[in-house]
C-alpha cells in the first residue's frame, strides 16, 4: 500500500471515529434527508450548528485553499470524509448551494476579493446561499428567464419573480440569473449572473407550503431591488454560461465541492429492515413470491447504481457511449429512489395510510415523507424528462425535440 | 438484510487490450452481411473465422497456462462474449468454453491434461446439460449405469450447442443416484442420434442428442466429488456468458434503433425528435448500461475455484439484467421501425430473435431472481 493510501485510510478511520463520537442525539423531529426539506427555524439552526461543528473538526472544505478556510488537500480526502459521514448516517450538511455550487463557482471564476468575502462563511454556515434560477413561467425553459437587471450607476436594479427558491427565506446571498438585455437574438445572450445579497430593500421571500405540508422553499419577489454592480459575475451577457457551469457543479459533473454529503442515503437495507416484522395474509411478507421478486429487482437496480458510479471512473469501460454514465446518473438514481420509496409504502398494509404525526405510523411516517420529498430530486435540477432529452441528444445524438 | 453486498469493479490495461482486440476482430469478421449469409448455413459459423479465433488463442484464454491456455481467467471471457454479441458473431466459442470450464472445475488431472490443451488448440467441445425445458430442475433424467467395466448411458439432452460439429461432449447424468458428468466422443454414437432444433435465433445452432446406448469407460467420469458443484457453477458461468453476449446485442439493437430515429422522417420531422420514441430509447441505453456494470463487476470477482455466494449473486444479477435489457431493446427496435420493422430484411428481427434465445439460456430472469431471493431473504 502506498503512503498516500495509508494516510487516506487513517484519515477515513479518524473521521468515522469522530462522527461516531459526535453524532447528535435524536432531536425529536424527523431529520431532513436532503437540504430541500429544511422547513423551520428549529431544523435550520440544528443543522447550522452541526455543519459548523463538522467544519471546526476539519471534515468539510478539505480541497479548498487554506487562505479561504479550507485545507488544500486532494479530492480523495473529501470523498473519504463524505463516505464516512454517509456510513455513520449523521445529519446532512446544510449549506448545499454554497458548499456545492456557488462556492466551487467562486473558487473557479471569482476574484480574490469575492473568495475572501464568501468562501469561509459558506463553510461555517454563517451565510446561507440560495439559487434564483426558476421563475413561475420559466422552469425547464430556464434560458427564457425574464427577471430583469438594469444597470443604474453603481447598481443593478432587479425586478421580477423567482420561485421554488430553496432556503429563500434563510439566505444571505442568492446566485441569481437575470436578464440584462431583453433584445438579443438568442434568448441566452441576454442573461447575466449575479452573486446577489438578499438583505437589500425590495426583496421579499414568501414561503410556499410543500406537498408534505411543511415549508422549505419560497416565491421570491424583486421589486426595484438595488444590488451593487460589483455583484455581477463575469460580464453582462455571459450569464447562461456561468449558470451552466453552476449546473455542472450541481449535478456533480465537475468536482470542487466542499462536500458531497448533502443527502442521507435510503437503501434497500433500510427497506428490508422496515419490513422485517410485516405480515401479509398472516405470513411473513418476505415469504410472498411477488414481493420477493420485486425486492430483488430493486436490489439489482440499486447495485447497478453503485457499480455504474465506479465504472464511470474507468475510461476503458465508458468508450461506447461517452458521457452516458455521467449524464444519466441523476436520472437513474432519483427515479430509482422514487419507485423504491413508493413501493415501500405499498408494503405497509393499513399502516401505509398513516402519516407523520400518527403514533402508529411505521418509523414515524419516514417512508411517506421520503416518497413525497423525493420528487424534489426528480423535478429539481432539471426534471427527469429534461434529463432524458439531454441524454437522447448528447449521448445518442438524437435530434432535438 | 444481513448480507454485505460486494461492489468490486476494476479493469486493468491487459483487459482493456483484450477488449479492444475483441472489438476489432468481431467488427472485422462479422459484418451484418456476414451474419445474414450464415443464417441458412449448416454449421452457422465460418470455419476461417473460427480458425483465426483459435490462432488468437481465445478458446484457451481462460484455460491455465499449465494446460496449454493463456490463463487470463474467466473475467477475460466477458469482453470477448460482449463483442461477439455486439456483432452477432457466431462460432462454437461458447460451447467450447463451457466444456473447458467443466473440465477445469470438475475433471480429473489426467482428463485436464488430455483435453484442455486440445480445446485451447481449437478442438470443438460442448456441454449437454438440459434434459427438459426446466433450467431450474435439480433432477437429471439422463442416466449412467454400470455395465461391467463400462458405463451405459440413456436419455436425451436438449439444446446442446454446436453438437453437429462437436468432437467432445460433457454430459450430465445421474449415476449411482448422484449428479455426475461424463465425457463422450462424437464417434461414440450414430449421426442419427443428433437432431437439429429449429431455433428462434437463426444465428445459433443447437441440437437434441440421444445418448441412449452409448457406452464409455469409467475413466470418462469427471471427478465424482466435484460434479455437483461443477454443474452448478457451469449453469452460472453459462448465464454470465449469455448475459455478456446479450448485452453486446442490446447495444447493437440500440444502435440500429438510433440510426433509424436519426434518418426517418414523418410529418416533416425526424422521428427521433418525438419523445415517445426518444425517451424509451434512452431507457434502453440505461438498462444496457446497468447490465454492463453488473457484467464487469462479475468479471472482476470471478475466479477459477468453486463460485462463492458473491460470484453467484453477480452472475445471476448480470443475467437477469442483461436479458431483460435485450428483450426491451429488441422489442422496441421492431416497433420503432414501423412496417419496416416487421420485415425479415430489417435487422431488428435478428435482435428480437436473439433476445428470445438469450432469455431462455441458462435460466430466464425470473428464475435467477428467485434464486437471488433465497440468497437474500431465507
Ligand atoms: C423541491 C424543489 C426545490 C427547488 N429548488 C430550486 C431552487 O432552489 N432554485 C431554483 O431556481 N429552482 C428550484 N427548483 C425548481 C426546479 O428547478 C424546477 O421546478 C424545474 O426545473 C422544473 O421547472 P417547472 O417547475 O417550471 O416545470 P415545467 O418546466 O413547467 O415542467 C412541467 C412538466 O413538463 C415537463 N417538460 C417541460 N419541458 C419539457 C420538454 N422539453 N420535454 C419533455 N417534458 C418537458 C417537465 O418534465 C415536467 O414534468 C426546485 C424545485 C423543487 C421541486
Amino acid at each position: 500500500m502506498t503512503a498516500e493510501k495509508q494516510d487516506l485510510n487513517k484519515f477515513r478511520a479518524e473521521v468515522s471515529a469522530w462522527m461516531k463520537a459526535n453524532k447528535p442525539a435524536d432531536p425529536g423531529f424527523l431529520l431532513p434527508q436532503t437540504f430541500m426539506e429544511v422547513g423551520s427555524e428549529e431544523v435550520l439552526e440544528f443543522l447550522r450548528d452541526w455543519q459548523r461543528k463538522v467544519y471546526d473538526a476539519g471534515y468539510i472544505g478539505l480541497t479548498w485553499p487554506k487562505e479561504y478556510g479550507g485545507k488544500g488537500l486532494p479530492e480523495e480526502y473529501q470523498l473519504a470524509a463524505d463516505e464516512a459521514m454517509a456510513h455513520e448516517r449523521v445529519p446532512i450538511m446544510l449549506n448545499v448551494i454554497g458548499l456545492g455550487w456557488a462556492g466551487p463557482l467562486v473558487l473557479k471564476s471569482g476574484t480574490d476579493e469575492e473568495k475572501q468575502k464568501y468562501l469561509k462563511r459558506i463553510l461555517t454556515a454563517e451565510d446561507i446561499w440560495c439559487q434564483g434560477f426558476s421563475e413561475p413561467d420559466h422552469g425547464s425553459d430556464l434560458g427564457n428567464a425574464q427577471t430583469s437587471a438594469v444597470k443604474d450607476g453603481d447598481d443593478y436594479v432587479i425586478n421580477g419573480t423567482k420561485i421554488w427558491t430553496t432556503f429563500g427565506n434563510y439566505s444571505k446571498y442568492m446566485i441569481l440569473l437575470a436578464r440584462t438585455n431583453p433584445n438579443t437574438e438568442r434568448k441566452y445572450d441576454g442573461l447575466s449572473f449575479f452573486l446577489a445579497p438578499m438583505d437589500v430593500p425590495g426583496v421579499t421571500a414568501v414561503p410556499i407550503q410543500k406537498i408534505t405540508g411543511e415549508y422549505g422553499f419560497t416565491e421570491t419577489f424583486f421589486d426595484n431591488a438595488r444590488i451593487p454592480a460589483s455583484c455581477l459575475m463575469g460580464e453582462e451577457g455571459q450569464g447562461w454560461r456561468v449558470a451552466m457551469q453552476t449546473l455542472q457543479f450541481e449535478r456533480s459533473a465537475e468536482g470542487g465541492q466542499a462536500t458531497h454529503y448533502n443527502f442521507t442515503p435510503v437503501t434497500m437495507g433500510d427497506l428490508l429492515q422496515a419490513t422485517e416484522n410485516t405480515t401479509r395474509d398472516g405470513q411473513p411478507l418476505l415469504k410472498d413470491p411477488i414481493v420477493r421478486d420485486n425486492l430483488v429487482k430493486f436490489l439489482i437496480e440499486e447495485k447497478s447504481l453503485r457499480l455504474s458510479a465506479t465504472r464511470a471512473e474507468i475510461p476503458a469501460l465508458c468508450q461506447d457511449y461517452p458521457f452516458s454514465l455521467a449524464l444519466s446518473g441523476k436520472l437513474r438514481a432519483t427515479e430509482y429512489f422514487r419507485r423504491m420509496r413508493q413501493y415501500a409504502i405499498s408494503l405497509q398494509g393499513g399502516k401505509g395510510s398513516l402519516y407523520v404525526g400518527d403514533e402508529g405510523a411505521i418509523e414515524g411516517g419516514f417512508w411517506q415523507r421520503a416518497y413525497f420529498n423525493n420528487f424534489s430530486a426528480t423535478i429539481g435540477g432539471g426534471t427527469s424528462q429534461i434529463q432524458s432529452n439531454i441524454i437522447g441528444q448528447h449521448v445518442l445524438g438524437l435530434p432535438k425535440s | 438484510m444481513t448480507r454485505e453486498m460486494n461492489y468490486a469493479l476494476s479493469f486493468d490495461d491487459e483487459q482493456a487490450m483484450i477488449m479492444k482486440s475483441a472489438r476489432e476482430f468481431c467488427k472485422g469478421k462479422s459484418s451484418i452481411q456476414d451474419v445474414r449469409e450464415l443464417l441458412g448455413s449448416d454449421t452457422g459459423y465460418d470455419k476461417k473465422v473460427w480458425k483465426a479465433m483459435v490462432e488468437l488463442g481465445w478458446p484457451g484464454i481462460a484455460i491455465p497456462e499449465s494446460f496449454g491456455g493463456i490463463g487470463l481467467g474467466i473475467g477475460s471471457l466477458v469482453p470477448l462474449a460482449e463483442s461477439m454479441g455486439r456483432y452477432m458473431l457466431a462460432t462454437p466459442f461458447f460451447s467450447a468454453t463451457l466444456a473447458a470450464q467443466a473440465l477445469l472445475r470438475g475433471g480429473t488431472q489426467s482428463q485436464k491434461e488430455e483435453w484442455l490443451p486440445q480445446i485451447a488448440d481449437g478442438l470443438i467441445a460442448t456441454v449437454a446439460l438440459l434434459d427438459s425445458e426446466d433450467w431450474g430442475a435439480d433432477t437429471i433424467n439422463c442416466t449412467a449405469v454400470d455395465a461391467g467395466d463400462t458405463l451405459k448411458l440413456s436419455g436425451t439432452k436438449w439444446l446442446v450447442g454446436d453438437a453437429g460439429v462437436a468432437e467432445l461432449f460433457v454430459v450430465s447424468v445421474k449415476y449411482q443416484d448422484k449428479p455426475s458428468l461424463v465425457l463422450v466422443n462424437a464417434g461414440q454414437f450414430p449421426k442419427s442420434a443428433i437432431q437439429r432444433h429449429t431455433l428462434i435465433d437463426e444465428t445459433k445452432r443447437a441440437f437434441k442428442v440421444d445418448f441412449s446406448g452409448v457406452e464409455v469407460e469409467k475413466s470418462r467420469l469427471l471427478d465424482p466429488a466435484l460434479s455437483e458443484s461443477t454443474i452448478r457453477d457451469l449453469m452460472l458461468i453459462g448465464a454470465l456468458l449469455t448475459a455478456a453476449e446479450a448485452t453486446g446485442t442490446a447495444a447493437a439493437s440500440l444502435d440500429n434503433t438510433v440510426e433509424y430515429l436519426k434518418s426517418r422522417k414523418q410529418f416533416n420531422k425526424l422521428i427521433g425528435s418525438y419523445q415517445a420514441l426518444k425517451h424509451p430509447t434512452v431507457d434502453i441505453l440505461n438498462e444496457m448500461e446497468a447490465a454492463r456494470s453488473h457484467l464487469y463487476h462479475a468479471a472482476t470477482i470471478m475466479g477459477d475455484g468453486p463460485l462463492s455466494d458473491d460470484m453467484e449473486i453477480a452472475c445471476r444479477m448480470a443475467k437477469a439484467q442483461a436479458t431483460e435489457a435485450l428483450l426491451f431493446a429488441g422489442d422496441r427496435d421492431v416497433q420503432f421501425h414501423g412496417g419496416m420493422g416487421f420485415t425479415y430484411e430489417c435487422d431488428a428481427q435478428l435482435h428480437i430473435r436473439r433476445a428470445q434465445w438469450s432469455q431462455q439460456q441458462f435460466g430466464d430472469a425470473y428464475h435467477h431472481r428467485k434464486r437471488l431471493a433465497s440468497l437474500f431473504f431465507d
